[in-house]
């Protein structure tokens, strides 16, 4: 059933998307940061843990969990720290992805020669 | 001729797509990569017997991986041009757009073309998302107090 949801909830973020891109003069780099900033609006009263919960790993591969998972750690640190913890806080759960991208994409580059 | 008559000349031109048939594509493709998601995580618990958050950091990182290896062997592009909104939406376009920046820099040195050219399209979504993050997390912290 898990799996039905994350295709529903996964596959409706990919077709916004796509019906963005397609009715405005938006370039996927747009697309990309208007959903990371509404992922961190979503969670602003923690509406993006419950779709988590529905929707599993469907609601985690779109570009707008990145932004739940930032003001996820901002806050996990700032209940401790305060207004301080939101600037400790922000990299914690995000740094996986980055960290990854950064590495493998710095490596492969060495390795592999520009296409076209 | 005139900028308003050259305008409709463009307009009538303008290879038409089928809208219909793009959202479909998108849907069905995002959707797979969101139940692929969710099968890693599930094939992540079972195998290594770890909790559902750990096994979601991994599965984040395979898709990395996997837009980042199918980008440098040059498949990437032409799924993209395919399925569009559908992969670029989930994780793998980010690691699309900053494999690809990096492929085309390269040539450029290592310094001055990946290293100062890697985050020129990732960065977007870095930047507006830590602002935004900031601004929603204070406005929680004062509203709701964490």
């Amino acid at each position: 059933m898990i799996f039905l949801n994350s295709f529903l909830f996964c596959g409706t973020i990919c077709l916004i998307g796509q019906i963005i891109l397609d009715n405005t003069k938006l370039t996927p780099g747009h697309l990309t940061t208007i959903f990371v900033v509404v992922g961190t609006f979503l969670d602003m009263f923690s509406f993006y843990d419950k779709i988590i919960l529905w929707a599993g790993g469907g609601a985690l591969v779109p570009i707008t969990s990145f932004g739940h998972l930032l003001i996820h750690g901002a806050l996990a640190k700032a209940t401790n720290l305060g207004p301080m913890g939101l600037i400790m806080g922000m990299f914690d759960l995000t740094s996986a992805g980055i960290i990854a991208a950064i590495v493998f994409s710095f490596v492969l580059a060495l390795l592999f020669k520009p296409r076209d | 001729m005139d900028t308003k008559r050259y305008k409709e000349i463009v307009d009538e031109n303008t290879p038409k797509e089928n809208r219909l048939y793009n959202g479909m594509i998108a849907f069905i493709i995002g959707g797979l990569m969101g139940a692929f998601g969710e099968l890693l995580i599930q094939i992540y618990t079972y195998l290594f017997g770890i909790s559902t958050s750990e096994a979601s950091v991994f599965m984040i990182m395979t898709l990395v991986f996997l837009g980042c290896l199918f980008t440098a062997l040059g498949f990437f592009d032409k799924f993209v041009a395919f399925a569009k909104a559908g992969l670029i939406i989930p994780i793998t376009g980010f690691a699309h757009s900053m494999m690809s920046a990096a492929l085309e820099y390269r040539q450029e040195g290592l310094v001055t073309g990946i290293g100062s050219n890697m985050f020129k399209l990732a960065g977007t979504v870095i930047i507006f998302g830590v602002v935004s993050a900031y601004v929603v997390g204070l406005i929680r912290l004062i509203v709701l107090g964490g």
